[in-house]
């Protein structure tokens, strides 16, 4: 297996507050690597400091063997990293095919407009948008945003996919279109790290699974080993004790 | 058996395009505290909203004190004693703790019984009479969520829904507020809770309804659903 992203020793903090720590974690090739954990584990900050948008206070970030720990979100871009956000961030203004072409334009292969025109056309039509390359990107529902969102991220041809639960706010019929979607891109041969909140979908997604628990990794493995795990499930479910200190306290 | 205090049919609910709620139906009997439990975005906040009336559902019944009340504006259903204690607090910050308890007490039936309330408030939380003029904003996350409750209790409620009782807390505030709530169910209280740690939630309360996706997964007494696998499953998917 060939490790396409790596993460050592990552850490972060704002203020007092330290979101990520210590953090050690791998993306083979052809993998999809589910990251999960309870509200506020850390989750989007490692995201923001995989692709730039923040510089880590310790620890460094591999792509391909190359170190990339502190590029801006540009660089990283052109280096084959791309992002889909949770909060879809399309240019409103502009065409489906004028947002993908943008993608293309920034990515990895650096392409002049023509070719990244082809590019924009291929990416749109594989994510099911090929019949709307002239709509407005203001016009799409908010499943066709989510697609276009991650029609602009692989515009740039990325090596590697960062997925922010890019299954938030979709119907049952559009999450599933969209788990088979995510399962084409990765057989594309694009390495994907995932974060969702729909359990059931980054479950039977993910070939592994890491944990995260305020800023640390709790647990990391299968679908199966993590959701047996007791830290897990303890993570997940909240601390038994508090009750019985309260009953004890009268 | 006679007729819950309050009781959810079908609903349908969401945000626009976006639906959120597929058929949730639930009961809350009187004196009794209810739990909403399921996973981040499993729709607990919205089924909240949508029987408070903060958004309208699309389809479904809320029936409140054998009245349906589904499309009542929000401070119609607040003035009839369905009372929301929103996730987030949601207070007036550059008001004094007095200021936000009285606009907690603002429908007509709640101005009544003011005085009553003020004082059970005051009993329940004496951080707030010690600070009674201070600026709600200026206190801590513990402080507020007491004055959250506490506004809510100032509406006089028929029933007290609280939303993300823990979410943000220390431990120890948690206790403290938990015991005001424990005070409050032996008083008679219908609360129906949504909270994120779930043990804790199913140890207060009485029944348990779990939400995955927006609709039913199980339910059933806390004591029951505790030890049920699914209870897992809905959180972590397998």
């Amino acid at each position: 297996m060939t490790a396409l992203l790596t993460l050592v020793g990552l850490g972060k903090s704002f203020g007092g507050l330290r979101a990520v720590q210590d953090l050690n974690l791998t993306l083979n090739e052809g993998e999809i690597l589910g990251l999960i954990g309870p509200n506020g584990a850390g989750k989007s900050t490692v995201f923001n400091l995989i692709n730039g948008i923040y510089p880590p206070d310790s620890g460094r970030i591999l792509l391909e063997g190359r170190d990339i720990t502190r590029e801006p979100p540009y660089q990283v871009a052109r280096h084959g990293l791309a992002r889909a956000h949770q909060i879809v961030q399309p240019l409103l203004g502009l065409s489906v095919l004028d947002n993908c072409t943008v993608g293309a334009c920034f990515g990895r292969e650096n392409l002049p407009l023509h070719r990244a025109q082809d590019v924009a056309r291929e990416v749109a039509d594989s994510v099911g948008l090929g019949n709307r390359l002239d709509t407005l990107a203001s016009a799409l529902t908010t499943a066709g945003k989510k697609r276009l969102e991650l029609a602009r991220a692989l515009s740039s041809r990325p090596r590697v996919l960062l997925l922010d639960e890019v299954l938030a706010g979709l119907n049952p019929t559009e999450t599933e279109g969209m788990i088979q979607t995510v399962r084409r891109i990765r057989e594309g041969g694009v390495a994907i790290l995932m974060i969702e909140h729909i359990m059931r979908a980054i479950m039977s997604l993910s070939d592994r699974i890491v944990v995260l628990n305020v800023g640390r990794k709790l647990a990391e493995g299968t679908p199966h080993e993590v959701a047996n795990n007791p830290d897990v499930i303890a993570a997940y479910l909240g601390d038994a004790q508090l009750m019985a200190n309260v009953e004890n306290s009268g | 058996m006679t007729e819950p205090l309050l009781k959810v049919e079908a609903l349908e609910a969401g945000y626009d395009d976006v639906q959120v709620l597929w058929g949730i139906s639930l009961k809350v009997e009187r004196s009794s505290m209810t739990t909403l439990l399921g996973a981040n975005g499993a729709g607990k906040t919205t089924i909240l909203r949508a029987i408070t009336g903060t958004i309208r559902p699309y389809s479904g019944s809320v029936v409140f004190q054998g009245e349906e009340v589904t499309r009542l504006p929000a401070h119609a259903k607040a003035a009839c004693g369905l009372v929301l204690v929103p996730e987030g607090r949601q207070l007036f910050g550059d008001m004094s703790v007095e200021e936000n308890l009285e606009m907690g007490a603002y429908c007509h039936r709640a101005r009544s019984k003011f005085s009553d309330q003020i004082e059970q408030v005051y009993a329940l939380f004496p951080r707030l009479k010690e600070r009674r003029r201070q600026k709600a904003g200026t206190f801590s996350g513990g402080e507020q969520q007491m004055l959250a409750i506490g506004r809510g209790l100032m509406a006089a409620p028929e029933v007290l829904l609280i939303d993300e009782l823990s979410l943000g807390l220390a431990p120890v505030v948690v206790q403290q507020i938990v015991s005001a709530l424990v005070a409050l169910k032996k008083l008679g209280l219908t609360i129906l809770l949504v909270e994120q740690n779930v043990q804790l939630a199913l140890a207060l309360s009485d029944y348990a309804y779990v939400i995955a996706d927006g609709r039913p997964f199980i339910e059933g007494s806390c004591r029951e659903v505790a030890v049920k696998p699914e209870i897992r499953q809905a959180y972590l998917g397998l």
